[in-house]
């Protein structure tokens, strides 16, 4: 009846997973509770759970990825701090526990920190930036979320019942074939990466067309701010990328579930081709993270400077490089197979070529600033941190695309330290700076500054110190995955980069206080007008938070920086723009199909881990009758009379023409 | 200014290999041709590279500081967004530096390519790899003896293995000699390496395999060729015999706690790893995949 799941599969001999897993059962139930305790469960629903906004969408992506980085975050503080009791010793966590940990990592920080931060934001952003009012197909985008989180439920189901992939974040085959994993840790990680995969494809499919198909009247191409370019990069490598993805762990299925012998190793299998499909995806998908984080840093460096981007269309053009020649590199990921001097030699070079557009991106960041007003928020702090500390992770990137460097660094903590650099200052900074920079339009208050500022000096100091110790225990021969060491040299390092964890804590609790804190004082806090930082694109001509249509009538754009022209015209005048004939607004309705069918897909990945087969039918089929029922629909979009524009539209033109005449006081005095 | 950053980057130069001198596990004071080579790569290429980047970092912060608003000297050029000069500028030199990265990385990859047999005058030691979980067993063809968990080589004596898994993969690392390779079930892999002078050194597997993987390390003992010669008679002496059944047992999953040696090897045992018609290590079940993967529900 209930296939392989016993009560066995609940570690009540292990205290550790328990008690971890019983204190998030314990706040997950607890925050249930007081949400239908206190009555608030119908406004979820509405407001939330089957919103279809993209703004809506925008903010639980980035509250899923912010709770999912909280937690690879703790899984890091468990490898540091087993590594300061596991030197000629076993630590605290024994092998089959420590092996999960890492491969948990890798997975929540890639898969439901990083990426559901950067679409997050994306979603949030770009419709704003583009003058329209949703992306192309909101029910979708809400499909697309709810499948993500589908995907971490189960990731995190997988601490109570079950264990996780023991793996690494990458089950490279054959320890994850069914003769070397027969636990159910790697078909957690399967169908958890598969169910949130589907929603990451549906994701690029939408973005891919919003941004081709929905531009604002006059915006073409070469006038869309850079954030919007990043995104139609960081998609179109979706849905190029993300089908290997799946096609390959799918493969890994049938090895697993039917017997087969794709990557097995014997009877014609084999393990290698597992690798080629994975990089195959899994280099790009560094650039699908990284490229949306350039554009936040574009956006953010811009306009603290008061100034355009720098060479915006030489900026255009390295980033659509990046997303050709993010697809040419992956053979650099097995250097150390033995592939011979030309294989490896083209593959450096492919290898080392993406870091020039890289560089260009850098220069033309810093020439913005030059010549600029530079204002030094905490978004621009840590867009700096990120220019001064990035470079040093490109740089390392180029030194282990060199084969004979790599030949003594690939699997080192040197790598490790690597991509942590990349990826934290890139994408990790880009988060908190996108974050901090679209707090206000989305909530209609700004973040405290103070604590920002304390949460980057905390951030970043923590940062260089845990990845510095790491360059230098690479260096010293130390290789990743270690449940226990015994070398004396390796010692004191990492002795220090458990000091450096400490001081990352301090940076995360000082971003929690923030919240609490920016929230309590949101009255001295608000944003009245609409823009806050003297933006210059779109997202900053309509009110914080914006009305669910975004624009009362959609802006005309003439030029690049849509925004900073209109503004500056007013600012001439001093006079807003003329106010537009006002229409009815037709917005789609609320959906619940995205969250039933992600119940739905909950089930099936479980039913699917635990061989429970009558319960991933009973889900697929009730998947597919969520599908016919909304196809069936015949009411998909409610209107808002124009009375009720009008009437949205004339408070936020009050508040603007206030901050207008200010700004004409000021110049005649 | 130009004269004085010069001046700090040979300072970083010559305290590079100074810092490495001091640590007995530093892979940039290698102990062999091929490790000496790749470390000499990896610091000239670093020093390439930290002559652009310590520039960029400095003018960042510099740049934000001297355009900061308060700052009422700066001159502020709201309109400047773009100059053909400085873009040509901002695209030769990523292009140049990795052109010449580029060069260095193609050569390199071939020079030091771990299948090129190294230049020696005494012709080299055959030592045959299986990673095991979670061990290492290493074969001496010419020797007819094995030995688990140590390797001893001859200094001073190029060594040709040829390595491969009875499992999961691992990767053959002896950081003070250089390059690492991967080691496949099925598959052959080569690395040639040389230890100057004798010693003993340290080796690990870099490539995560497994709950004893953090046990997969053994020491590495490069001796003069007259105790290379008395270990191998030691260990035909052990008298231990590594045939079909010796070797089965050693693929069970598990760690040793000492070095253990072998007075002779079955024949033909290595090529049959490799062409898997000795069987595979059999992972956490002995009794094979069917009594693991268990019957669905109803």
């Amino acid at each position: 009846m209930l296939g392989k799941l016993t009560l066995e599969a609940i570690p009540l001999h292990q205290p550790i997973p328990l008690i971890a897993g019983a204190v998030v059962a314990a706040v997950v139930l607890g925050v249930v509770a007081w949400i239908v305790l206190a009555g608030h469960l119908p406004y979820l629903w509405r407001e939330w759970i089957t919103s279809v906004d993209h703004k809506r969408v925008g903010v639980m992506y980035c509250l899923l990825a912010l709770v999912m980085l909280i937690r690879g975050f703790s899984d890091a503080i468990l490898m540091r701090s087993q590594h300061v009791f596991a030197y000629k010793a076993a630590g605290y966590l024994p092998p089959e526990h420590y092996d999960q940990i890492f491969s948990a990592h890798g997975v929540i920080m890639i898969f439901f920190g990083a990426m559901p931060f950067m679409i997050g934001l994306m979603n949030f952003a770009v419709p704003l930036q583009l003058g329209v009012r949703d992306v192309a197909f909101p029910t979708l985008n809400s499909v697309s979320f709810w499948l993500t989180a589908s995907g971490a439920l189960l990731v995190n189901a997988s601490l109570i019942v079950g264990e996780f992939a023991r793996t690494g974040w990458w089950p490279a085959p054959p320890l994850s074939e069914i003769t070397y994993s027969p636990g159910v840790g790697v078909d957690y990680y399967l169908w958890a990466i598969q169910i949130s995969g589907v929603g990451t494809l549906m994701t690029g499919i939408n973005f891919v067309t919003t941004i081709l198909k929905m531009r604002a009247p006059g915006m073409s191409y070469l006038r869309m701010p850079m954030f919007c370019w990043t995104a139609l990069a960081a998609s179109l490598l979706i849905v190029a990328a993300f089908p290997i993805l799946t096609a390959t762990l799918a493969m890994l299925s049938l090895d697993r579930y039917l017997g087969f012998h794709f990557f097995t190793d014997s009877h014609g299998g084999n393990s290698m081709m597992f690798m080629n499909l994975f990089w195959a995806w899994g280099h790009p998908e560094v650039y699908i993270l990284a490229l949306p984080a350039y554009g936040v840093f574009s956006e953010v460096i811009s306009t603290f400077s008061g100034k355009p981007l720098f060479a915006y269309r030489s900026m255009v053009l390295a980033t659509m490089s990046i997303c050709l020649l993010s697809f040419t590199v992956w053979l650099h990921h097995f250097f150390t197979m033995g592939p011979g001097g030309d294989v490896n030699g083209v593959f450096a070079i492919t290898s080392m070529i993406i870091a020039v557009p890289t560089g260009v991106k850098i220069f033309d960041w810093l020439f913005t600033m030059y010549g600029g007003r530079v204002r030094l928020t905490s978004a621009m702090l840590w867009s700096l941190g990120f220019m001064v500390t990035f470079v040093i992770g490109g740089a390392t990137g180029v030194l282990l695309a060199i084969p004979p460097a790599d030949f003594v660094l690939h699997n080192s903590m040197f790598l490790v330290a690597h991509f942590h650099n990349v990826m934290v200052s890139a994408v990790l900074f880009a988060a908190f700076a996108g974050y901090t920079y679209w707090f206000p339009k989305a909530f209609g208050f700004r973040l405290d500054e103070g604590w920002g500022k304390a949460a980057f000096w905390f951030g970043i100091t923590g940062f260089v110190i845990v990845f510095g110790a790491f360059y230098w225990l690479g260096l010293l021969g130390m290789t990743r995955r270690m449940q226990h060491y015994d070398v004396a040299d390796w010692r004191p390092w990492i002795l220090v980069s458990a000091f450096g964890v400490v001081v990352m804590v301090a940076g995360v609790a000082c971003t929690l206080i923030q919240l609490v804190v920016s929230i309590r004082r949101r009255e001295e806090l608000r944003d009245v007008t609409g823009d806050p930082w003297d933006g210059r694109s779109l997202e900053w001509a309509t009110a914080s938070p914006p009305p669910v249509f975004n624009f009362a009538a959609l802006p005309e754009v003439h030029g690049e920086e849509a925004y900073w022209a209109i503004k500056s015209r007013a600012r001439e005048q001093l006079r807003l723009r003329e106010e537009p004939d006002y229409a009815p607004i037709e917005m789609p309705l609320n959906s619940a199909t995205g969250f039933i069918c992600a119940f739905f897909a909950t089930l099936i990945g479980f039913a699917m881990i635990w061989y429970i087969w009558w319960l991933a039918a009973a889900g697929l089929v009730g998947a597919f009758l969520t599908f016919v029922v909304f196809a069936w629909r015949d009411k998909v979009e409610y209107e808002i009379p124009a009375s009720e524009v009008a009437r949205i539209n004339r408070a936020n033109r009050a508040t603007r023409l206030e901050a207008l005449q200010g700004v004409g006081q000021r110049r005649a005095a | 200014m130009q004269h004085r950053s010069g001046h700090t980057l040979l300072l970083l130069a010559a305290a590079l290999p100074l810092l490495a001198g001091c640590q007995q596990h530093n892979i940039l004071d290698a102990k062999g041709p091929v490790g000496a080579a790749e470390a000499n790569i990896l610091v000239i290429a670093t020093i390439i590279m930290l002559a652009i980047i310590v520039p960029t970092m400095i003018a960042t912060v510099a740049f934000a500081l001297w355009y900061r608003e308060a700052n009422p000297k700066a001159l502020y050029r709201p309109d400047w967004a773009f100059s053909g000069r400085i873009e040509l500028v901002v695209w030769s030199v990523p292009f140049l530096t990795i052109a010449f990265l580029g060069g260095i990385a193609w050569i390199g990859a071939h020079r030091l390519d771990p299948a090129t047999p190294l230049v020696s005058e005494k012709p080299p030691i055959q030592v045959q790899v299986v990673s095991l979980d979670w061990k290492w067993l290493f074969l001496y063809p010419d020797q007819g003896v094995a030995s688990v968990n140590e390797l001893v080589v001859p200094a001073a004596t190029p060594v040709t293995f040829k390595l491969t898994s009875s499992s999961v993969w691992n990767s053959f690392f002896v950081p003070k000699l250089g390059s690492m390779i991967y080691t496949m079930r099925g598959m052959v892999t080569t690395l040639n390496l040389m230890a100057d002078q004798e010693g003993e050194l340290y080796g690990l597997s870099t490539h995560f395999s497994g709950d004893g993987f953090a046990d997969m390390h053994f020491p590495v003992r490069a001796v003069s060729d007259a105790d290379f010669a008395a270990w191998v008679n030691g260990a035909k002496g052990s008298g231990a015999a590594l045939d079909r059944a010796a070797y089965a047992d050693l693929a069970k999953q598990g760690v040793v706690d000492a070095p253990r040696s072998f007075g002779s090897v079955e024949p033909g045992l290595f090529d049959g790893i490799v062409a898997q018609t000795v069987p595979p290590g059999p992972g956490p079940a002995a009794g094979g995949v069917e009594n693991v993967r268990p019957k669905g529900g109803s």
